[in-house]
C-alpha cells in the first residue's frame, strides 16, 4: 500500500499558481490549474533548472519562467519541440487536501 | 444531403486527397495535429515519390543535393498514420454525386471529404516541335533525372524562358557542364520581379559564370536531327542555334483539367472562399491549382498558410481564413544574391530611392508611395531584404526611415552577432544568434533534418534569434540558402497569439467599449481558443485591463511574469535581486547604511551599482524578499517590472560649473510623479543639465535636456540591442511644462503602444507626427492624457510597502515544509 502525506489545502495554491513544497534538498512545485487540478513536479525546468513553481500556468502547462519552456503539468515533459521532462510526483486531492506519496518524496514510512 | 457525419461515432470519414506535392501534404500534416482520428486518408500522387521539397529541385540539379536529401514526408510517414498511399496513379474522373474518384489504371476511392492539391503545369510553347523527344519542362524530379541524363551526353542546351525557373535551370546544366543558352521575349530577364538595371546586373554576373542570353528572341520551331531529337532551335527572325536539349521554363497554370472535368467553377485556377473551400462544399482546393481571390499562389508560405486554415475546417474547428498573401522572390543561383518583392515598377504618386554600384555589382532599388515601402530590387547585397520585406508587408510609416533606409537595418548599431550580415559568407561553426549560442551550423542541420520552412519554425527549433531578434535577418538569409528562398508571410495584422485571431488594437477596443474587467472576461466576450491563454497573452491582457481601468479592473497576480508577480528580478540560480528606488539617483548616508546592513543580516553575496544610478543587491532568496524590503524601508525601484525604472540625472546646477538647469531636482520631480507606472514594456528617463548631456538622454524613452532658456524634451531613444538616438518632441519653458508634455506622451504610449512594445516601436508604427499631433497641437488632448496617468498613478500603491508591512500575498513568499 502507498503511504501519502497531507501536505497543505488546496486553496493555499492559488489557481493558475503553484507553491514550492521543500523536503531537504528536494523542491517540489505543487501546481493547482483552473479546474482545481492539481500535479507535483520536480522544480527543476529540464531546460537549465529553471524553476517551474515560478512560471505562469496555463491550461495544464507552465511555461518556465528563464526561457519559456512549455512543460506539461501531467507528465512533467517539455512540450515539442523542446526535448526533456521533469520528475513528476504522485499527488491526489482529497476532502479539499493536497496528499504527496511519502515514498516519492523521499519520507520514511509511518 | 447530409454534411454532418458524426464525429467520433461509428466508421471514420473518408478524405481523398488528389496531388501529393508539398502544399496538399502539409494540410495532412496540420489535420494529423489537430484530428488524428477523424478520417480515413486517400493520397493519389502521379509522380512515383513520396512528397518531396520541390523549391530544391534547383539544387538538385546543380549538384548540391541529391533527390534523398528533398524528400520531406518517406513512405514510413503515410504508413505510420494509416494513410492509402496511390504513387504514380493519376486520377482522371470525379464522380461528385457518387463521391467517388477513378484513376487512370481503375482504382477508386469514395470520399466524404475531397481535397484537390493537383499543383500547376508546365506551359509548353505551342511551337512546331514542342513534343520531340529532348524537349521537356522544369517541374518534377523525372524532368530533373532528364536534364542530368542529357548533361552526360550532349553539350547544348537552351532554355526558353528568363524568368526565375529558367535561371535556376540554366545555372544547374552550366554546372553539369552543358553549354547553355537562355532565350527570352521580354527586353530583360525576371521582367516581372525586377526592373531593367538590375536585370542587367544579373545578365553579367551570370554571363561571367559562362551563360549565354538572347533576348527579345521569339522561338519560332524546334526541329528535328538525325537522331529523331530536338537538334536546334529556330527563331522568328530565322537565326537557328544547335540545341541537344530544350528546357521550356515559360511558366506554369494552375492544373484545373480534372477539376473543370467535374464542372467544379475554375478561373485562373480551381476558385475557393477563404477557407479553402470550392463550390462543392465537400471538396476543398490549395496550392497552386487554388485561385484565391483571384490569385494562384506558387510559394511556399502561402500555401503552407492555406494549409493550416484548410486543415482547421476540415477537422470541424472552422476557425481561422485565409487572407492572402504578399510575396518576394529570392533566386537560388549559388553566388548570386537577388531580391524582389512588392511592386517595385514605380507608377503614379511614388517615388524611388536608388543606390547604384556598377563596379561592386550592387544595385537597390526601393520604392515608396505615400509615405510607404511598396516595393524593392536588389541584388548583389540583399542582406536587408527580410528588413524591406517586413516594412512593406507591415505597411509601415518609413518618412522617419527616409534618410538612411538604403543603407539597411544594421545601419543604426545592430549588436550580438560579430557584425557578420551575410549568412553565405560564415562557416559552420560561426555564431549566429548571440542570445542562445546558436551557429550556423546548428541552425543548418535542423532546417534540413527536421524538414523546417519558416522562421518561427526555426525559432521553435534552435532558438535562434528567438530571444532579442537581432539576428532574424542572417536566420532568414540561412533558411532561405538551406531550405528554398521563396518564403513569405501572410500579410495579416498580427494577433495578440496563437490563442487567438485578435490584434492587439483589437483586444484593446474591446476592454475599453465594454467595460471588461477581467480577463476572463475578455476570453470569454473575443473567444479566446485556450481555456485560460497562455504565458504570451495573459501578461499583456492584464496590462491592457488595468491600463484602461485603473482601480477598477483586476490585477492578476498570475497573468504576471514572476518578476512582476514577486516585485524582484529572477536570477539564473532561482534567487531574486532587489533594487530599492534612489530619486533622481540620489541617496543619503542613512539610506547606505541600511543597505549595507540588509547586505548583512540577509548574507546578500553580491552587492553592485547599476546603469541607472541605483545599488543592486543580487542572490536573495525568494522567502526574505518581504524582510529586506521592511528593513531597507525605501521605494520599490520596479527594476524588475514594464514600469517606470530609473530616472538618471547629471549633478546640473546646483553644482556643476556649466549646468544650466537643475536638472537632478527635476529628475527627482519626474520620478515621484511617475512613480508606480506600469507601461507596456519598461520606461527609462534622464535628465541633463546642459547639451553636454551627462546622463546620456539620447537613449531614454523621454530624455529632458536643460538649456539656458528652458527644457528640451525626447522621445523615443533606446540603449538595448538596437541603439536608437531619442527624437525631439518639444522645447518647453518650465518645470511644470516639462512633468505635463512627459506625463502625456507616457499615457499616449501607455493607451496605444502594443504590449512589449518600447517607445521607439510606437513611435516607429504611428510616426512622430501623430504622437505631435496629439501632444503638442491639442492642448486639451494633452492635459486629459496627464489627469489620465495621474488619476491611474493615483491608485496604485507601492508593492513593497504592501507585501512588507500588510502581509499582501503572503504565500508567493512562503515555501511548504513536506
Amino acid at each position: 500500500m502507498n503511504q501519502w502525506t497531507d501536505i497543505l489545502d488546496v486553496n493555499d495554491i492559488p489557481k493558475l499558481g503553484a507553491r514550492v513544497v521543500r523536503h531537504g534538498s528536494l523542491d517540489i512545485a505543487v501546481f493547482r490549474t483552473a479546474d482545481d487540478e492539481v500535479f507535483a513536479l520536480e522544480d527543476r525546468c529540464p531546460h537549465r533548472g529553471g524553476p517551474l513553481s515560478q512560471g505562469i500556468v496555463h491550461g495544464r502547462r507552465v511555461a518556465c519562467p528563464m526561457h519559456g519552456w512549455n512543460v506539461e503539468l501531467d507528465s512533467g515533459c517539455a512540450v515539442a519541440p523542446d526535448q526533456g521532462c521533469a520528475r513528476e510526483f504522485p499527488v491526489r486531492v482529497e476532502g479539499g487536501r493536497v496528499w504527496l506519496e511519502r515514498a516519492a518524496v523521499g519520507l520514511a514510512a509511518v | 444531403m447530409d454534411m454532418s457525419t458524426p464525429v467520433g461515432r461509428g466508421p471514420k470519414m473518408k478524405l481523398v486527397m488528389i496531388g501529393n506535392g508539398m502544399a496538399g501534404v502539409r494540410t495532412l500534416e496540420e489535420l494529423l495535429k489537430l484530428a488524428p482520428d477523424l478520417y480515413d486518408i486517400t493520397v493519389f500522387g502521379a509522380e512515383p515519390h513520396p512528397n518531396y521539397n520541390r523549391i530544391l529541385l534547383s539544387p538538385v540539379l546543380a549538384g548540391e543535393q541529391t533527390v534523398d536529401d528533398i524528400v520531406l514526408n518517406p513512405l514510413d510517414w503515410y504508413a505510420d498514420h494509416g494513410i492509402t498511399l496511390h504513387l504514380g496513379k493519376k486520377v482522371v474522373k470525379i464522380d461528385r454525386s457518387a463521391r467517388e474518384v477513378e484513376a487512370e489504371d481503375g482504382t477508386r476511392a469514395g470520399y466524404d471529404r475531397l481535397l484537390l492539391a493537383t499543383g500547376s503545369n508546365p506551359f509548353i510553347l505551342p511551337v512546331p516541335g514542342a513534343d520531340l523527344p529532348g524537349v521537356i519542362s522544369f517541374r518534377d524530379i523525372a524532368d530533373v533525372d532528364a536534364m542530368i541524363r542529357a548533361s552526360s551526353q550532349y553539350r547544348h542546351a537552351v532554355v526558353v524562358g528568363g524568368g526565375l525557373l529558367g535561371l535556376e535551370a540554366a545555372n544547374g546544366l552550366m554546372k553539369r557542364g552543358m553549354d547553355v543558352t537562355v532565350v527570352h521575349l521580354a527586353p530583360w530577364l525576371m521582367e516581372r520581379q525586377l526592373d531593367e538595371p538590375a536585370a542587367r546586373l544579373l545578365q553579367q554576373s551570370l554571363e561571367e559564370k559562362g551563360m549565354r542570353f538572347l533576348l527579345q528572341k521569339q522561338t519560332a520551331e524546334l526541329m528535328q536531327g538525325g537522331s529523331g531529337r530536338v537538334a536546334a532551335v529556330k527563331f522568328a527572325d530565322g537565326e537557328i542555334i544547335p540545341a541537344d536539349l530544350v528546357v521550356m521554363a515559360v511558366g506554369i497554370r494552375p492544373n484545373t483539367e480534372l477539376a473543370e472535368s467535374t464542372g467544379l467553377h475554375c478561373k485562373r485556377g480551381i476558385v475557393v472562399n477563404d477557407t479553402m473551400q470550392t463550390f462543392d462544399p465537400r471538396i476543398y482546393s490549395i496550392g497552386e491549382c487554388a485561385a484565391h481571390r483571384g490569385v494562384a499562389y506558387g510559394l511556399v508560405a502561402p500555401l503552407f498558410e492555406q494549409a493550416r486554415v484548410c486543415a482547421n475546417h476540415l477537422a470541424h474547428y472552422g476557425i481561422g481564413r485565409y487572407l492572402g498573401s504578399v510575396t518576394s522572390t529570392k533566386l537560388k543561383v549559388t553566388g548570386i544574391d537577388l531580391f524582389s518583392a512588392g511592386d517595385f515598377s514605380g507608377g503614379e504618386g511614388s517615388e524611388s530611392i536608388l543606390y547604384s554600384d556598377p563596379i561592386g555589382g550592387v544595385y537597390k532599388r526601393l520604392v515608396i508611395k505615400d509615405n510607404k515601402l511598396v516595393g524593392g530590387v536588389m541584388i548583389g547585397d540583399t542582406v536587408d531584404g527580410a528588413w524591406y520585406f517586413s516594412l512593406l508587408r507591415d505597411g509601415k510609416d518609413v518618412s522617419e526611415l527616409r534618410d538612411h533606409l538604403m543603407f539597411g537595418q544594421d545601419h543604426c548599431g545592430n549588436l550580438g552577432h560579430q557584425g557578420h550580415n551575410r549568412a553565405t559568407t560564415m562557416t559552420d561553426d560561426m555564431e549566429v544568434c548571440g542570445c542562445n549560442g546558436v551557429c550556423k551550423g546548428d541552425i543548418v542541420k535542423a532546417i534540413r533534418e527536421k524538414g523546417l520552412f519558416t522562421l518561427e519554425d526555426v525559432r521553435r527549433h534552435t532558438k535562434a534569434s528567438a530571444s532579442c531578434g537581432s539576428c532574424t535577418g542572417l536566420v532568414e538569409q540561412i533558411l532561405a540558402v538551406t531550405a528554398g528562398g521563396d518564403y513569405s508571410d501572410a500579410p495579416k495584422a498580427r494577433s495578440v497569439c496563437g490563442c487567438t485571431d485578435y490584434t492587439h488594437e483589437a483586444v484593446r477596443a474591446a476592454i475599453r467599449q465594454n467595460r471588461l474587467l477581467t480577463i476572463p472576461q475578455v476570453m470569454a466576450f473575443m473567444e479566446w481558443r485556450t481555456p485560460n491563454g497562455c504565458a504570451s497573452c495573459r501578461p499583456a491582457l492584464n496590462y491592457y485591463l488595468i491600463s484602461t481601468w485603473p482601480g477598477e479592473a483586476e490585477d492578476d497576480p498570475q497573468s504576471r511574469f514572476i518578476n512582476e508577480r514577486a516585485h524582484a528580478n529572477i536570477q539564473k540560480d532561482g534567487s531574486y535581486s532587489v533594487i530599492p528606488r534612489m530619486w533622481g539617483g540620489q541617496t543619503t548616508p542613512a539610506e547606505l547604511r541600511r543597505i549595507a546592513d540588509v547586505a548583512e543580516k540577509y548574507a546578500i553575496p553580491s552587492v553592485k551599482v547599476t546603469g541607472g544610478q541605483r545599488i543592486d543587491l543580487l542572490g536573495v532568496k525568494k522567502d526574505d524578499l518581504p524582510k529586506v524590503w521592511a528593513d531597507l524601508d525605501m521605494p520599490s525601484g520596479h527594476a524588475y517590472g514594464k514600469a517606470l525604472r530609473t530616472v538618471k540625472t547629471c549633478v546640473g546646477s546646483e553644482w556643476c560649473r556649466f549646468g544650466t538647469q537643475d536638472s537632478t531636482q527635476m529628475g527627482i520631480d519626474l520620478e515621484k510623479v511617475f512613480f508606480k507606472m506600469w507601461a507596456p514594456h519598461k520606461v527609462k528617463l534622464a535628465v541633463s543639465g546642459c547639451p553636454r548631456n551627462c546622463a546620456e538622454v539620447a537613449i531614454k524613452d523621454v530624455g529632458i535636456i536643460g538649456v539656458d532658456s528652458g527644457w528640451e524634451i525626447y522621445v523615443g531613444g533606446n540603449g538595448g540591442i538596437r541603439t536608437e538616438v531619442a527624437q525631439f518632441l518639444v522645447k518647453v519653458k518650465t518645470a511644470d511644462e516639462v512633468l505635463e508634455y512627459t506625463g502625456a506622451f507616457l499615457q499616449l504610449y501607455r493607451e496605444e503602444a502594443r504590449y512589449l512594445d518600447r517607445t521607439v516601436h510606437y513611435i516607429e508604427r504611428v510616426g512622430l507626427d501623430t504622437v505631435k499631433k496629439k501632444i503638442l497641437d491639442d492642448a486639451e488632448g494633452r492635459r486629459a492624457l496627464y489627469e489620465r496617468l495621474l488619476f491611474a498613478l493615483s491608485v496604485e500603491r507601492d508593492p513593497w510597502v504592501e507585501r512588507a508591512r500588510e502581509g499582501k500575498l503572503k504565500h508567493e513568499f512562503e515555501t511548504v515544509a513536506a
